[in-house]
Order: C-alpha cells, then structure tokens, then sequence
C-alpha cells in the first residue's frame, strides 16, 4: 500500500492503494466511476478508455503507480463539458449508438482525436478509433458522428 | 505482496536497479496483460516492479551531428510525432497498437519485451540502432541485434536498464516498411519486411533487407548486402529471384494461429519484389 495522489475529473485525489492495481479496477471500485468498462481487459476493445494528460489511454492496462500526479478525466467528468455535449449530439444525430457499451470509449477516442487535430480526414479518423470496437453500428456511423461533431463543434478544438 | 517501486528520477531507477531484486514497468502494455489475473486485485506480476514511466528525464528526443537519441520512457505516439525519428521507424510505429496503446507504451519496453513479433524491431535491426545503457556505475553502448539474445531474452543485468534508443542519421534514397497483419491496428503481425537502399553514381553504395517474426530473430544478414554493393540500378531490380534465393535458409517461418509457414515464405517473397521494384 502507498498513498498516490493525482488529479481525477477536476479534482485532486489521493487514496491508498496497492500501485500494481490497474487503473481500471480503481476508478470503478474506488470512486465508483462506471463509465470505464472492462470489455477484454487487454488493451484490444477501448471499453476501458479514459483521458491521461488528455490523450486516450486504456485504463486496463494502465497501472495505478503511473497516473502519479497526472490528470485523469473519465467520461464522467468530461460529460460537463461543451465538447462532451457536441459530441454526444453528434452521436444520436448520426446513429452512431446502439447499445452503448463501447460509446464513452468512443467518445473519450473521439475527444482525443479532435483535441489534437480538429479537422481529421477519413483515415486520421479511423486511425483514432482503431483502438475501439464496436459490435452493433458497423462503424460507419460513428465516424459519420466524429465528421459531424468537427464540423458542429468549429472552433471549440 | 509485490512490492512497487515508483523511479521519479534516472538516479532513482539505478539506485532502486542496485539494491532491489525488480522486473522493470514502463507503459505496462506488455506486462500488464503477460501478468494479467483476475479484475478488482492486483496485476499478477511475480516479483516487486520498479515503475519507470514517470521519469522525465528520460522523454526527450535528441540529436547531433551523427545520430538520433530517443529516451527510455518516451511513448510510441511521442515518437511518432517528431520528425526527427527516421520516417522508416514512424512508419512502423503507426502500424503497432492503437493511439491508446501508443500513448504510454514506450520503444524500449517493445525492445525489453524482445519478440520476434515486436514491430519497431525490424526497422530498427535495419537502421543499425544501439543501446545506452545503465547501471549505479557504469555506461556502456551496445548494438540492438546483440543485445537481443532470443525470444525474450536480453542483455540486460539486473541491476542495468535501456536508458536511450540510438539511431545513426543515414540519407537512404529509398525506404520501405510493410507490416502483414489481418488489419491495420491492433493486430499482431504475421510478418514484417523492411528495406532501405542508398544509391551513388547509379550504383548499390548500401542495401538492407530486414524480416520479422519469420525466424526466432528479426532476419539480417550483411554478408547477403555486401554482395549486392557496386551493382547498378537496372540489374539489381531484376535480381529479386536471386536475392530471395539468398535469404531463403534464415527466413524459417513457424506455424502458428496467425498463418502457415508456407504463406509466411511466400509473402517474403513477394515483398522482397515489390521493394526491388520501387528503386
Ligand atoms: C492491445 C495491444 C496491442 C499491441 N500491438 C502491438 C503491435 O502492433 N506491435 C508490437 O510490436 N507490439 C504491440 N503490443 C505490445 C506492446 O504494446 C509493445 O511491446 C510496447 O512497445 C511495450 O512497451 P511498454 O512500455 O508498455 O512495455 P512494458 O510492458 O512496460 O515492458 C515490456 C518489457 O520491457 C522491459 N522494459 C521496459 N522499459 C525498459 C527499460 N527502460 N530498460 C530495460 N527494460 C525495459 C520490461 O521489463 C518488460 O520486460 C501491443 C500490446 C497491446 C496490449
Ligand atoms: S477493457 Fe481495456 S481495452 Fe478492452
Ligand atoms: S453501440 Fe453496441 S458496441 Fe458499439
């Protein structure tokens, strides 16, 4: 056990904790923060994502002892912002929901994508969701929906 | 309990390297998952760690006049945004994982991990690139292909570390990576094939071939591109026959869930051609 403190949605926390757990178990367990799902637990299916130092990280494979003093924000607490609302309206405007489970994932890659580069072309979109699965929408449609959040959300990136 | 050891500084890693008995941790990608147990405990790994990632130190990418020096705990995404990297080694980065991955996996940990599947190997067997590295009181340098000893095995003593990446800067006229893979990311690659070619006066000065996960090492053989220096453009082009007739005895590839060795062989092949086409 060590005490490990960072920045989690906003906030500075500090808990103490078992380093070599993964970062995933933690934010679920610990702080109750759902948004995060484990999907195949192995890095392969973005179930997991979440924002470090606001680049997309997968929180399974992700230990506790490397967030040390850096910024999380899981889909939770980036669901307050202006972005969050562009791109979720982006996301039932073009169908790119069905059953949802891998949609914060996506939407946390999405953020990600459009905080570095907010006019991707087809494959730059591709590239930064090729970390994420989805088994209903066929893809398409959420790239439909990064196309729409860049062009609905001008200037905001 | 395992214990975890957290580096904040290069000294911190050499002294924690001396006097404890650790496996190192830098983005965790490769040893989350290989130590992997069960959701809500702690990950399985089988001795204390010593976490490295934090260390800033080390997340620099530099150069001077003859080479290129990547720190130990850049990520792949870092280094695949500065154009300082050869294009070759980005090129091969870009195919490995997803931004996800690419955004806390490091190069060294794909060279620690030493898999003859691991991607920037290739690319990095091609460009001749070396170590640096450390222990509490010593440097020393070493070439990557003798530092890889076989699958997953390492040069490395307990007590040292992989502190830089050291690529030499080398003009080539031509450069191409091809990774074979089921698609793009996140896939594990059947095979790779990398190849560069520096011309003067219309003649072979320096020519490389460098195949992964087709033998237990990534495939090199030097002997096989001296033979092919001081030949001129319009022969070398219609010798590919002849050079994969060359390196038919090193590419020995197994059967496995991701293809046949007879498939494996075969793409070889066809990608030695296609390279060979493109000077
Ligand atoms: C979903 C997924 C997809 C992947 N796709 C690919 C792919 O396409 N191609 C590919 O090649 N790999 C892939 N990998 C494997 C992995 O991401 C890479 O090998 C990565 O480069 C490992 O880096 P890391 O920092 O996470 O290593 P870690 O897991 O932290 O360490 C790996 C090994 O290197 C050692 N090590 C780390 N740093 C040092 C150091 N400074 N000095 C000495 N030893 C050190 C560790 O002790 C360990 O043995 C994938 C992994 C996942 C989970
Ligand atoms: S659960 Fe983390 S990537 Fe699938
Ligand atoms: S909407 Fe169901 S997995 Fe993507």
């Amino acid at each position: 056990m060590a005490k490990i403190k960072f920045t989690l949605n906003n906030e500075v926390v500090e808990i103490d904790k078992d380093l070599n757990m993964r970062l995933l178990d933690v934010l679920r367990n610990d702080f109750n923060l759902t948004g995060p799902k484990e999907g195949c637990g192995e890095g392969e299916c973005g179930a997991c994502a979440v924002l470090l130092n606001h680049e997309i990280v997968n929180s399974c494979c992700t230990p506790l002892a490397n967030v040390m003093d850096k910024e999380i924000i899981t889909i939770e607490g980036f669901s307050i912002t202006e972005r969050y609302r562009i791109i979720k309206e982006a996301f039932a405007k073009t169908g790119g929901v069905q059953c949802g489970f891998c949609t914060p994932g996506m939407i946390i890659a999405t953020e990600s994508l459009l905080n570095k580069n907010p006019h991707p072309n087809d494959f730059e979109i591709k590239i930064g969701l090729s970390g994420n699965l989805c088994r209903c929408t066929g893809y398409n449609l959420i790239i439909e929906a990064v196309k729409e959040a860049a062009k609905a959300g001008e200037g905001l990136w | 309990m395992v214990k975890a050891f957290v580096a904040k500084s290069l000294d911190d890693c050499l002294n924690i390297l001396n006097q404890e008995n650790v496996k190192i941790v830098a983005g965790g990608t490769d040893m989350l998952i290989q130590n992997r147990t069960h959701s809500g405990i702690a990950i399985g790994f089988k001795t204390d760690v010593l976490y490295v990632s934090l260390v800033d130190e080390l997340k620099h990418i530099t150069e001077d006049k003859s080479n290129i020096y990547i720190g130990a705990t850049c990520s792949l995404e870092q280094i695949l945004e500065n154009n300082l990297v050869p294009k070759i080694l980005r090129d091969s980065i870009l195919e490995m994982a997803s931004p996800a991955i690419r955004h806390t996996a490091t190069l060294a940990g794909n060279i620690g991990n030493a898999s003859p599947a691991g991607d920037s190997l290739v690319c990095l067997y091609l460009l001749d690139a070396k170590l640096e590295i450390k222990s509490i009181n010593s440097t020393r340098y070493q070439l990557l292909k003798d530092f890889i000893l076989g699958v997953r095995k390492i040069d490395l003593a307990k007590n040292e570390m992989i502190t830089k990446i050291i690529i030499p800067k080398i003009n080539f006229d031509l450069v191409y990576f091809r990774k074979v893979g089921p698609r793009l990311s996140d896939a594990i690659s059947k095979l790779s094939f990398a190849g560069a070619l520096r011309m003067e006066n219309n003649l072979v000065k320096d020519i490389r071939f460098a195949f992964g996960a087709v033998n237990i090492f990534v495939v090199r053989r030097r002997e096989i591109e001296e033979k092919l220096i001081g030949i001129d453009k319009k022969t070398i082009k219609d010798m590919s026959d002849e050079i994969i007739g060359y390196y038919s005895e090193f590419i020995k590839p197994i059967d496995d869930q991701r293809s046949n060795k007879l498939y494996r062989k075969e793409v070889c092949s066809n990608l030695i051609k296609e390279f060979l086409e493109k000077i």
